[in-house]
């Protein structure tokens, strides 16, 4: 039997605005453009891929079912920007068949920086979901699937049965992500692993003329599935959910696809589909998934250098983090907002100088012209933060 | 992709150009010159033969890199001349301009009116002689504002006429497959030289009257732009600003206007050891090129006053001669900058190169700038730069700033950002410095050839 664990990432930051060294006042925030970027996301995929999600529910009756894990700040722009978007994300909830995932609440890279932070923001994500779905997360899926050994571990500490990372080929070796396994010496985690060629058929090469496999039925994508019986329990479908209808246009045929995919899974043997904690609680782990070193999801280098790649990118996340004790003394909590909403993930992505010359850019929802314009406005920005601490530049 | 140029090469036939320059190392250092160089050598690299006129009698300047014959030893083979070493299928003319023409003036109008130039002729001493601006014709820091030394006598229109007409006494005695102009002054060479011997002519338009003047456009050098774009069967332009500058104002036929960008060579070792490390408490931020409206210095200095409102420790170096130097030098004195700005005056070879590397940034506020070879210079010096978008440049750099010449506020605000963050200014200097390697001359020649190829299969107009 071969069980489909799909999670959908459902994530936006709050852009900034142009910021200049010479802008006086303290709002950060690109208002105007983050809900005109939000109006389109939501009409273009939340909305009708939501929609079909609650038709196939219905429809099968429990047996289909999947995960989403939504940032705080996507939150706290659909209840500011688009509240029926919210409201049909709660209508999943109240389905039974729909599991939230743990993240960081500013979708932040604070692992990396600092545990009291991250413990926080997770805590703080804790309360938002069950206050917005009536859950508590069992499952933790760390930003952009940013984990390592010691993540394994955290998790554990904090008592979850599993986290959600990256099924790496350098790590894995012959193994296989259709299998689940533990942290080293952590036995109470179990880590769920990206199927990164399936995820990525449907992600990136789904609309794609020039593959072999195109055009990619629901059929066909199951028999593949259905391959795995004998070799693993899961396919780990990870996935951004702006891949329905934003990444892949709905003209591709990818909701077509999509709303034909349970009927195909389901026809062949046994298949099911599993959340990711009735997947851990379902499958026992096959061995350890020894992670030294970070990785995360994106890119083809699966690693930390699309936010940590160059000397302005570290520049800027040190003298971000550096303020912490700063920020919490002061007790001033639009100051501590202003300061959490800085370290999403995002505005350090858009300081990637990876590929930049052959044009192969970061330029998704990317308000900027240029690496170096991100970080000059990122950093004026925080010199004006630090100013409202009484610290000059 | 010149790998592949090569190759093609040696299948086809080999090609031979009759190439009119204007100024060429190391007589003029300028853009101009620096391209026609760079270009020539790479093409003659690639097999084409090359046989090269320049307006007047070559000098040979010492510690300059190129060698060249003395103007008595070329005079002695008949002013032509070749630089073996360097250039394996070149030959260069020299036309004095002392020398008298050899055509008769009358197969030059005959070739202006068929190159549908109005009016036809440029008589000398005739009655619509007239003397244009010096500054314009002289490009980047190449040429000091007066040049006593005379590159160019009198008056410019008569010696582009000479120039027209020894171009076409060259063309009879010559053999070649095709005709390629650089910038308006060549171009009534260019086309007498087409009517001719029906040969296909290709004019290079490195800068257009628009960009160097402005809205105040000289009508003559205009319509000796207009008419030899208009004749030539094809236009390469040094970037889409350009390309689109020659569609707009002077209505060519889009299909034939090409883009080939500039190039640099790679940096050459001078065997010296680097300079010891200045160690100082001061910025510099530096402006080089001539000081002329084209170049935008007054930008420069106004985004040097609001920068000098946020920090103080920062010294802007105006680097270069130009009609508006003592109009800068005023400007400063009444922003009360003065202290801060240092003119330097015109700099060449080693100083060029010192200046350079002294800075912490290198900016580029052209109001309109066709390529803009310097911020690759600066980049081949490890100096990050920040530059206008009204440049041809800033359609191929990635790793550099970018910035509205007019935005004076946005230009401090880069400025200071680069000035206070290291990290930036070494993340700018270390991907822009390798960036700048990809800059082969090699590629534009290839891009040439085909242009070439296309000129030599299109009819001749």
């Amino acid at each position: 039997m071969a069980s489909v664990c799909f999670y959908f990432q459902v994530h936006q930051p709050f852009r900034l605005r142009r910021f200049s060294i010479f802008d006086r006042g303290a709002d950060y925030f690109d208002n105007p453009a983050n809900q005109e970027l939000l109006r389109k996301v939501a009409a273009k995929c939340y909305l009708p891929a939501n929609a079909l999600l609650l038709e196939l529910i219905e429809r099968h009756a429990g047996r289909f079912k999947v995960a989403f894990s939504l940032s705080g700040l996507i939150v706290e722009q659909l209840q500011r920007f688009r509240p029926e978007a919210l409201d049909s994300f709660r209508r999943l909830a109240e389905t039974g068949a729909v599991e939230f995932l743990a993240e960081t609440y500013y979708h932040s890279l604070a692992f990396l920086y600092s545990r009291r932070e991250f413990a926080e923001q997770i805590d703080l994500h804790r309360q938002l979901i069950r206050r917005l779905f009536n859950q508590s997360p069992t499952v933790l899926r760390n930003t952009e699937l940013i984990y390592n050994n010691e993540l394994g571990k955290a998790a554990a500490e904090m008592g979850y049965r599993a986290v959600l990372c990256e099924g790496a080929d350098h790590l894995l070796g012959y193994r296989s992500p259709t299998f689940l396994y533990t942290p080293p010496g952590v036995p109470g985690v179990k880590l769920l692993l990206k199927n990164y060629r399936l995820s990525d058929d449907v992600a990136f090469r789904f609309s794609d003329r020039n593959w072999t496999e195109y055009p990619l039925t629901a059929e066909k994508f199951a028999h593949w599935i259905h391959q795995i019986n004998g070799h693993g329990f899961v396919v780990n479908l990870f996935l951004d959910y702006e891949t329905f209808g934003e990444h892949q246009w709905a003209e591709t045929g990818i909701f077509d696809f999509l709303r034909h995919l349970p009927d195909a899974v389901l026809a062949l043997g046994d298949n099911d589909f599993k959340t990711p904690s009735e997947c851990a609680a379902a499958y026992d782990a096959s061995g350890e998934y020894d992670v030294p070193h970070m990785i995360s999801w994106a890119d083809t280098e699966r690693d930390l250098s699309a936010w940590l790649g160059n000397a302005m990118q570290s520049n800027a996340l040190h003298e971000l983090y550096r303020l912490e004790p700063l920020v919490k003394e002061r007790g001033d909590e639009a100051l501590l907002h202003d300061w959490r909403r800085l370290q999403t993930s995002d505005h350090f992505y858009y300081m990637c100088t990876k590929h930049l010359a052959d044009g192969d850019v970061h330029k998704y929802f990317n308000p900027y012209d240029s690496p170096y314009d991100a970080f000059i406005n990122f950093m004026n920005v925080l010199d004006n933060l630090r100013g409202r601490l009484g610290r000059g530049p | 992709m010149s790998r592949a140029a090569l190759s093609d090469r040696k299948d086809d036939v080999i090609m031979r150009v009759l190439m009119l320059g204007w100024e060429f190392p190391p007589f003029i250092s300028g853009g101009l010159g620096t391209a026609c160089f760079g270009l020539t050598r790479a093409l003659d690299h690639l097999g084409t033969e090359v046989l090269f006129v320049l307006p007047r009698a070559v000098a040979s300047p010492e510690g300059t890199h190129v060698q060249v014959l003395s103007p008595a030893s070329a005079a002695a083979r008949g002013g032509a001349w070749t630089l073996p070493g360097m250039f394996r299928h070149t030959q260069f003319r020299a036309v004095s301009a002392a020398l008298q023409p050899y055509a008769r003036p009358e197969e030059v109008d005959e070739a202006d009116e068929a190159a549908g130039v109005p009016g036809g002729r440029m008589t000398p001493g005739g009655p619509r002689r007239r003397r244009v601006r010096r500054a314009a014709t002289k490009a980047a820091v190449g040429g000091p504002a007066s040049d006593p030394g005379g590159n160019y006598s009198g008056d410019l229109f008569a010696e582009i006429e000479r120039y027209a007409a020894l171009g076409c006494a060259i063309a009879a005695e010559e053999t070649f497959d095709l005709i390629h102009a650089h910038d308006w002054m060549t171009f009534p060479a260019g086309a007498a030289a087409q009517v001719q011997t029906g040969k296909p002519l290709v004019v290079h338009v490195h800068s257009t009257e628009f960009d160097r003047s402005g809205m105040n456009v000289n009508q003559r050098i205009y319509d000796i732009e207009r008419a030899g774009m208009h004749a030539a069967t094809k236009v390469i332009a040094v970037s889409h600003l350009t390309r689109s500058i020659i569609l707009r104002h002077y209505d060519v036929d889009p299909r034939k206007v090409e883009v080939v960008y500039n190039a640099i060579d790679d940096r050459e070792d001078d065997g010296r050891p680097p300079l010891p490390p200045i160690t100082r408490d001061e910025k510099i931020v530096l402006f080089l090129g001539r000081v002329t409206m084209q170049k935008g210095p007054e930008y420069f200095l106004a985004a040097a006053k609001r920068v000098l409102e946020v920090m103080d420790n920062v010294r802007f170096v105006m680097a270069g001669s130009g009609d508006m130097i003592r109009r800068m030098i005023e400007l400063a004195a009444e922003m009360g900058i003065g202290h801060k700005v240092l003119f330097t005056g015109f700099l060449r070879g080693a100083d060029v190169r010192r200046v350079y590397r002294m800075a912490d940034l290198y900016v580029m506020p052209s109001v309109s700038e066709p390529f803009g070879l310097t911020p690759l210079e600066a980049l081949s010096n490890d100096v990050p730069v920040l530059i206008s978008k009204q440049s041809g440049v800033a359609e191929v750099l990635k790793h550099a700033l970018k910035v509205d010449f007019w935005d004076v506020d946005e230009m401090a605000n880069k400025i200071i950002a680069v000035l206070r963050h290291p990290p930036l200014h070494a993340t700018l200097r270390d991907h822009g410095s390798f960036e700048v390697k990809r800059f082969s001359w090699l590629d534009s020649a290839a891009n040439c050839i085909k242009v070439y190829q296309a000129a030599l299969g299109a009819p001749v107009s």
